[in-house]
C-alpha cells in the first residue's frame, strides 16, 4: 500500500528513522491493537498509538469519566464527566488522528466476552486496574497466544513486561496468582501521580511499536521496575517457570477463571455507585 | 552474615517508617525475614502466608535473580547484595495492607 503525501507528512519523523521507513509506517497503518482499560496507563498509551499511525485500536473499559480520573486519564476532558470512557476516547484518538479506525468496547471483561474480542487484534495491552481481569488477560492472550504488554503503577512504582505466549515467561511465571480472597484484609488507596502512569503506559506503547516494527529488545523475560523518586529504571530477569499454571507444557489451567474482585476499595465503590445510582 | 541491601515495596513501606531500602544482616532469605521482622514487627506476616511460605504474589530477588528460580528462601546471600522484594500490583491493589 503506498503511503499517501498527507501520511508521509504526518508520520514523516517516524519515516526517516532508521529501521522504520516507508514499510515501517506500513505496517503500523496495518496494525490492530487492544487497550484494556482507557485510565492512567491506557490512555497515554492510546494516544502515542493513535498518534503513531497504529491502524485499529480497541478500547475496552466499563467506567464512565469521573472528576477524580483527569488527574491522570489523560483521554478525556472535563466536558467528558459522565461519557462512558470508550465514547471520551473514541472522540479524542478521532481527533488527534482521524485515520485511525476505534472500536470500543463498553463493558466488563470476563471469561465469556474476552477470546471474541481479542481475536481480532495482532497485540493486547493490559492496563486494566485490578487482579481478576489482569490474569484473565494474561491467561486469555497465553491460550490464544496474542502477545500482550503487561503494566502495572502504585503510589510511585510502576512495573512493565512484554509477554510473548511460546516465546518467553508469561505473568504467571513472575507472579504465580493472585492474593487470595480473605488473606486480604483491606487494600490500601494507593495514590498514584499522574506522570507515574504517563511513564509506564508510554512504555507499554513503545513496546506495542517495537513489536510492529519488529525491532529492539522486547521486555521479554524481564521485568522493568521504575520508581519515580530515584528516577531509576531496574531490570530483573523473569524466566519461564516449568511449572507455570498457564504457559507451560503441562498447564492445569485450560479455562479461563473469574477470579472474584478482593479489593475492599473497589468492592465498597460499587455498592457507592449503586447507591447513587 | 551478609550484610544486604534489602529495597521495600512501597506498601510495605508503612512498617519500614517508609524507608525504601534497609539493610539487613543474614546468610539467607530465611534469615532475612527473621531480621526484617526483628527490625520491622508485622513484616513477616505480610510476606509469609500462615504456613510460612513466602506468597505467591510476592518475589524476592538477589540482585536481579528471582529466588524461585534459585534456592527459594534457603538462597544464600553473599556481602553487599541487593535483595528486592516485589509484589504484584494492580491499580491501587497490592494484596496486603
Ligand atoms: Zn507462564
Amino acid at each position: 500500500m503506498a503511503l499517501t503525501n498527507e501520511q508521509i507528512e504526518r508520520y514523516s519523523r517516524q519515516i526517516i528513522l532508521p529501521n522504520v521507513g516507508g514499510k515501517g509506517q506500513d505496517k503500523i497503518l496495518k496494525a490492530k491493537a487492544l487497550i484494556i482499560g482507557t485510565g492512567g496507563l491506557g490512555a497515554p498509551c492510546g494516544f502515542y498509538l493513535a498518534a503513531a499511525g497504529v491502524g485499529k485500536i480497541g478500547l475496552v473499559d466499563s467506567d464512565k469519566v469521573e472528576l477524580n480520573n483527569l488527574q491522570r486519564q489523560i483521554l478525556h476532558i472535563t466536558a467528558d464527566i459522565g461519557l462512558p470512557k470508550t465514547e471520551s476516547g473514541k472522540k479524542r484518538l478521532a481527533a488527534l488522528n482521524p485515520e485511525v479506525e476505534v472500536i470500543t468496547y463498553p463493558i466488563r471483561l470476563d471469561s465469556t466476552n474476552i477470546m471474541e474480542i481479542i481475536k481480532d487484534y495482532d497485540v493486547v495491552v493490559d492496563g486494566s486496574d485490578n487482579f481478576p481481569t489482569r490474569y484473565l488477560v494474561n491467561d486469555a492472550c497465553v491460550i490464544t497466544k496474542k502477545p500482550l504488554i503487561h503494566a502495572g503503577i502504585f503510589r510511585y512504582d510502576g512495573q512493565a513486561m512484554a509477554i510473548l505466549p511460546g516465546q518467553g515467561p508469561c505473568y504467571r511465571c513472575l507472579f504465580p496468582e493472585p492474593p487470595p480472597i480473605g488473606a486480604v484484609p483491606s487494600c490500601q488507596e494507593g495514590g498514584i501521580l499522574g506522570a507515574v502512569a504517563g511513564v509506564l503506559g508510554v512504555l507499554q506503547a513503545n513496546e506495542v511499536l517495537k513489536f510492529i516494527l519488529g525491532i529492539g529488545e522486547m521486555l521479554v523475560g524481564r521485568l522493568l521496575i521504575f520508581n519515580a523518586l530515584d528516577s531509576t529504571f531496574r531490570i530483573v530477569k523473569v524466566p519461564r517457570d516449568k511449572d507455570c499454571l498457564v504457559c507451560s507444557e503441562h498447564p492445569q489451567i485450560s479455562k479461563l477463571i473469574d477470579y472474584q474482585e478482593f479489593c475492599s476499595l473497589k468492592v465498597k465503590k460499587d455498592c457507592y455507585i449503586k447507591k447513587i445510582a | 552474615m551478609a550484610k544486604v541491601k534489602v529495597r521495600i515495596p512501597a506498601p510495605l513501606q508503612k512498617i519500614t517508617q517508609n524507608k525504601q531500602e534497609v539493610t539487613c544482616e543474614a546468610v539467607n532469605i530465611k534469615e532475612l525475614i527473621k531480621d526484617l521482622e526483628k527490625q520491622f514487627p508485622g513484616i513477616k506476616a505480610r510476606l509469609l502466608d500462615e504456613n510460612g511460605k513466602i506468597r505467591r504474589f510476592i518475589n524476592f530477588y538477589v540482585n536481579d535473580e528471582d529466588i524461585r528460580f534459585l534456592k527459594h528462601d534457603e538462597t544464600s546471600l553473599s556481602e553487599g547484595a541487593e535483595v528486592s522484594i516485589i509484589p504484584a500490583i494492580a491499580g491501587g491493589c497490592y494484596g496486603f495492607d
